[in-house]
């Protein structure tokens, strides 16, 4: 693809991508708008995020890309393909080695440092969307702090549920002042997005906003002083590594009901049992419950 | 044992493999060229350019048999080239007073200078399946007849002689780019008809039938639709003057619609404009009715409520690709928020139960 530009896109987008991501970082929350420009692939799936990187990159980087905290599905493998051959740069699937992270719904286990951007896909980035659907309305909102509304659907699901209803896209507050949707990340994952040493960007490319958090920015996540945020999970441990401190994708292993727990971050699960970990369901684990068939969930090829 | 989904690179490669072996079909048949497909699917053709927003008849061919016919995927592969051409500059406003007419039609008038020209229509044939074309595509020469040659007069301009429509005075600014700057509201109407002129022809049809059907219904008139050839002229600086670059085929609505007059307009007719690449009339109409519709504010009119009043509502779901992107994505793994949604569920219900069975208990 020597007809594109590094990074497929040309300079003068990328100085305007790279423009909106310095006005985010200097307004940590704030939605900035950008002319947000087609992609070779669809909206929805990760054009936001695939532009910020493409904006950030150098030819020195090395990337990685997860979706659902892996980075071997299908769209993560797509998109780390397409700056393969379109930036040449190098790739990794270990979360340490890599300087730009582009994500989808998950922040990755390992705790980043100072020499690295994350970069978020953002579907919606309005957290008060679904309360009020006009952005025209959204916006008045936030520049007049206007966030009662907000606390009102918070307060009615506790009245209601007795918690607050909502398990991912759970709202933050940064720096006291800008509500911010912190992509559909599970809530389990919000409490890593206050204080990080790297740079965290967020691209929603339909909806055409970037908006970041600058490196150690306060994030808030909402919540009532009698009824505290708690970042949950599966209350299992891992399976296969036995971690019992990272998120948990619940996996169906039969139909008789039988399921188990495996780390979403594959690439944390994998330096664990690399390190000698192993979960009750791992091979390595001599007391493992032996299975009556062996099941390969590879995809047909 | 689990053994970790894996593989997704390898799946990918083989059903692109696949995807390119179903596109050509059977072998025996004869493979369809791109040109074929531009002169005998000219329709579908100037709907990926009108929709993809790059007129190249040749690109927007490829691009449908590229998209196996799918015309949204059509005319997402063109919204993609196009982004990565560079820009030399833009036009001047083309004239389509000056268009050399294929179709030029009025329902407000019987007859008027520059005549009724029926063209190349579907209108008035009887939709019967033509067995005929199964076996032999070959047609009869049609009768022909020397062109009408000088400018064809706008209609609304014999209104406007009379002051009975309203105004639509020359303007010169530059109109914003929704390409190239985010759609932001409130959007003039230059920026509403841009976003409606490749909005999706499916969604405006739909609105447009909406307003007629009494949500927002503004009377609308096709005061004359004309399909045809412009030239397109652009300043060459190094020249000091405009040359022609090329021709280019569009069809044209102007709709003339009843008005009462408001708090701020007297009585008059009013005006939707639609404006497509190629030949398609039913996107140009709608577009018109739907421009209507959008003008209520500054015609001082009430708003109903009606969607295709909306002008948020319209602007920001008009667009197929985006719509199509973002409908389709759910098709992606959303494992990490299902599973967060299982716990929270689980909790509330377990809850729940609790709760009943201690009701039970008093």
């Amino acid at each position: 693809m020597t007809e594109y530009n590094f990074a497929y896109l040309d300079e003068q987008t990328k100085r305007m991508i790279r423009r909106a991501i310095l006005k985010g970082l200097a307004i940590p929350g704030y939605q900035v708008p950008f002319a947000s420009r087609e992609m070779p692939m669809p909206y929805g799936w990760g054009t936001g995020g695939v532009q910020v990187s493409a904006a950030v990159l150098t030819p020195e980087d090395r990337f990685k890309v997860i979706d659902q905290g892996a980075d071997d599905t299908t769209n993560a493998v797509s998109i780390r393909s397409f700056f393969e051959r379109t930036a040449g740069v190098a790739t990794t699937t270990t979360t340490s080695e890599a300087s730009v992270i582009q994500t989808r719904h998950r922040v990755p286990e390992e705790a980043l440092t100072e020499d690295q951007i994350l970069v978020y896909q953002v579907p919606i980035p309005e957290p008060l969307r679904f309360l009020e659907p006009r952005e025209s309305e959204t916006r008045k909102m936030h520049s007049l702090e206007e966030y009662g509304l907000m606390h009102v659907k918070l307060y009615e699901d506790i009245a209601r549920h007795g918690h607050i209803a909502t398990s991912y896209a759970y709202p933050v507050k940064v720096e006291g002042r800008y509500v911010m949707d912190p992509s559909p990340i599970p809530k389990f994952d919000n409490p890593k997005l206050g204080n990080m040493p790297a740079i965290q960007l967020f691209g929603a490319g339909r909806e055409q906003r970037i908006y970041a958090l600058p490196p150690y920015t306060q994030v808030v996540s909402l919540d009532f002083e009698d009824h505290p945020f708690e970042a949950s999970k599966a209350d299992h441990s891992c399976g296969l590594c036995g971690a019992t401190d990272s998120y948990l994708d619940e996996v169906i292993t039969d139909d008789q009901g039988g399921r188990m727990f495996v780390c979403s971050d594959t690439d944390y699960c994998e330096g664990r049992r690399a390190a000698g970990f192993f979960g009750e369901m791992s091979a390595e684990n001599p007391s493992a419950p032996t299975m009556t068939t062996q099941r390969n969930l590879e995809f047909q090829t | 044992m689990y053994v970790a989904v894996k593989g997704g690179e390898r799946a990918i490669e083989s059903a692109h493999a696949w995807l390119a072996e179903e596109r050509r079909g059977d072998i025996s048949v004869a493979e369809l060229s791109v040109a074929q497909i531009r002169e005998q699917l000219k329709l579908a053709v100037d709907r990926v350019m009108a929709e993809g927003s790059l007129y190249d008849p040749d690109l927007a061919a490829l691009a449908i048999k590229q998209s196996r016919g799918d015309l949204i995927e059509a005319i997402f592969l063109i919204r993609a080239y196009r982004t990565t051409l560079p820009r030399f500059g833009a036009s001047d406003p083309i004239d389509t007073g000056a268009m050399d007419c294929d179709r030029r039609i009025s329902a407000t008038f019987k007859d008027l200078p520059g005549g009724q020209i029926l063209g190349p229509t579907f209108d008035y044939t009887h939709r019967l399946l033509d067995f005929k074309l199964a076996a032999d595509g070959e047609v009869p020469e049609a009768p022909a007849r020397e062109a009408a040659t000088g400018d064809v007069p706008h209609v609304t301009e014999f209104l406007n002689r009379e002051g009975l429509i309203e105004e639509a005075p020359h303007d010169d600014t530059v109109p914003p780019d929704l390409t190239r700057a985010p759609l932001e509201m409130p959007a003039d109407r230059a920026l509403r008809l841009q976003a409606l002129t490749r909005a999706d022809e499916g969604f405006a049809l739909g609105l447009a039938y909406s307003t007629q059907r009494g949500y927002g219904r503004n009377h609308a008139f096709v005061g004359e639709l004309r399909i045809g050839a412009v030239a397109v002229e652009m300043d060459i600086p190094e020249l000091g003057f405009a040359i022609e670059i090329g021709e280019i085929t569009l069809t044209e609505c102007e709709t003339v619609n009843q008005f009462k007059g408001s708090k701020t307009e007297p009585p008059q007719f009013t005006r939707g404009y639609g404006l497509v690449f190629g030949q398609s009339e039913r996107k140009s109409i709608s577009m018109a009715l739907v421009d209507r519709a959008l003008r209520w504010e500054e015609l001082g009119e009430d708003n109903v409520g009606a969607p295709a009043q909306d002008t948020e509502f319209v602007l920001y779901h008009a667009d197929n690709i985006q719509a199509t992107g973002f409908l389709e994505h759910i098709k992606l793994p959303h494992y990490v928020d299902f599973q967060s949604e299982l716990e929270l569920v689980r909790k509330l219900r377990r809850e729940a139960g609790a709760g009943q069975f201690q009701e039970a208990a008093e």
